[in-house]
């Protein structure tokens, strides 16, 4: 009773864990390096964006993105940032190199979010001046669109040609997979043989009734408690960098 | 019945719990392993931090001599974070670690007060980055947070907990301390 009772608390906590860092829901992925959710780029300049993007991104594979969200609505830019990151997944797999630039046009607030393979060409320290000194004057003056040219090419210039490996080497569920494959393997060996082992015997005394058949299904439930591996995040060209919280945020 | 069902049945049975108790065994190990990574990448993040805390305190002395006691309390805490660290006591470091984090709080509301400093280039460039680890730090603690409480969970519910306490897997502790740490700053002044 005492350990059920734990298990639900246990259960609770994570579901008020997700429920208290989901508050301001994150949007989906788009298909596009450009997201504009408050209509102040027009589509000429989106498109501009795209290709200047689209082409950094063919030649350095680095992944930047841009978002423009109208309201924090009272949360955490940089809690937002992260999670946002950790949804989008923006940059290559393995190499995570990608970065977010992302702006809350009424609170005023920007950040650059650098993942985890551009921390090294792109370190905080860069990421606030970029902020300080291209982004937040010009958006000062109400000019939008040059800023994120003019941070994007910052950001570029300073990423470009360059990435540096993950540093947490977290991919033990391939070898986790083979053992499990292992295990199956073994296991239905085992029950094939004794399923043979036992029509036969039965065959001989002509009582075969078909039954054995059943077993098939008793040995799934055994690996419930066990482990799931590896999804990896999908959509967009690429995608699957990781991040963690690397970057600079600022304000205009 | 016959002979070879009478041999065969215990056999796979007893196969089916050896190898139903190896993936359970298994899935506390890596929700551990996995916690334990977690933890060593929170640390890493403070080690970067405290990094940073020498040049911010000489930084801040060259403008602000006469808030001696805070830089000396950084420091402290700096050198105490550093000895908890080497004992390998997470309850021990996670303390320490908090008191840090709101010594440096206070540090970062006493620096408001002087203009001069703040539109140093150099201090500028060290606020990013300390603030750069501070969201790091906050980053990976959410991350020990919940392999933690997935690990937790494991070792307390049902499959796992037949196993746990056997094999000797313990409860592993939980960051608790942020909004403290967050709050302390306000208080003080």
């Amino acid at each position: 009773m005492k350990r059920f009772l734990c298990a639900l608390l246990a259960l609770l906590l994570i579901f008020a864990w997700t429920w208290a860092t989901a508050i301001l829901p994150i949007p989906e992925r788009p298909d596009g390096w450009v997201t504009d959710r408050t209509g102040t780029l027009s589509k000429d300049q989106i498109a501009q964006l795209e290709r200047k993007l689209a082409e950094f991104e063919k030649e350095t594979t680095n992944q930047i993105v841009v978002v423009l969200l109208p309201s924090l609505e009272g949360g955490s830019l940089e809690d937002f940032s992260i999670r946002l990151a950790e949804k989008w997944k923006v940059g290559q797999k393995g190499k995570n190199n990608g970065v977010i630039l992302l702006i809350f046009k009424k609170d005023r607030r920007i950040r650059i979010e650098v993942g985890y393979g551009l921390e090294g060409a792109l370190p905080d320290a860069l990421a606030g001046e970029i902020i300080r000194r291209e982004i937040a004057p010009r958006f000062r003056e109400g000019h939008y669109y040059e800023g994120i040219q003019r941070g994007l090419d910052a950001i570029m210039a300073a990423t470009r040609g360059e990435y540096r490996a993950s540093p947490r080497g977290k991919d033990s569920s391939s070898e986790r997979f083979s053992a499990i494959l292992f295990f199956f393997f073994f296991f239905f060996t085992i029950v094939t043989l004794s399923l043979i082992a036992l029509r036969t015997q039965a065959r001989k005394r002509h009582f075969y009734t078909g039954r054995p058949r059943g077993w098939y299904y008793y040995g799934g439930g055994f690996f419930g408690g066990g482990s799931s591996w590896g999804d990896s995040g999908g959509g967009f060209s690429g995608g699957g960098g990781d991040f963690g919280g690397g970057g600079a945020s600022g304000d205009w | 019945m016959n002979r070879a069902f009478l041999i065969l049945l215990p056999i796979g049975i007893l196969i089916l719990l050896i190898i139903g108790a190896i993936g359970i065994y298994n899935g506390l190990v890596s929700a551990q392993e996995e916690a334990k990574t977690a933890w060593a990448q929170v640390e890493n993040q403070y080690q970067r931090r405290a990094d940073l805390i020498p040049n911010l305190v000489e930084t801040v002395k060259g403008y602000a001599q006469q808030e001696r006691t805070v830089l000396e309390e950084v420091t402290r805490l700096r050198s105490q974070w550093g000895e908890a660290r080497k004992s390998g006591d997470i309850q021990k470091t996670l303390e320490a670690a908090s008191a840090l984090d709101s010594a440096l709080g206070r540090l970062m509301v006493v620096v408001e007060r002087y203009p001069d400093l703040k539109s140093n280039q150099n201090f500028l460039k060290l606020q990013d980055q300390l603030e750069g680890t501070e969201n790091r730090i906050s980053v990976e603690r959410r991350r020990y947070n919940e392999a933690v409480m997935a690990y937790n969970k494991k070792i307390r519910t049902f499959p796992g907990a037949l196993l746990a306490g056997y094999f000797g897997f313990e409860r592993m502790p939980l960051f608790e301390a942020e909004e403290k740490a967050k709050k302390a700053p306000t208080v003080k002044f």
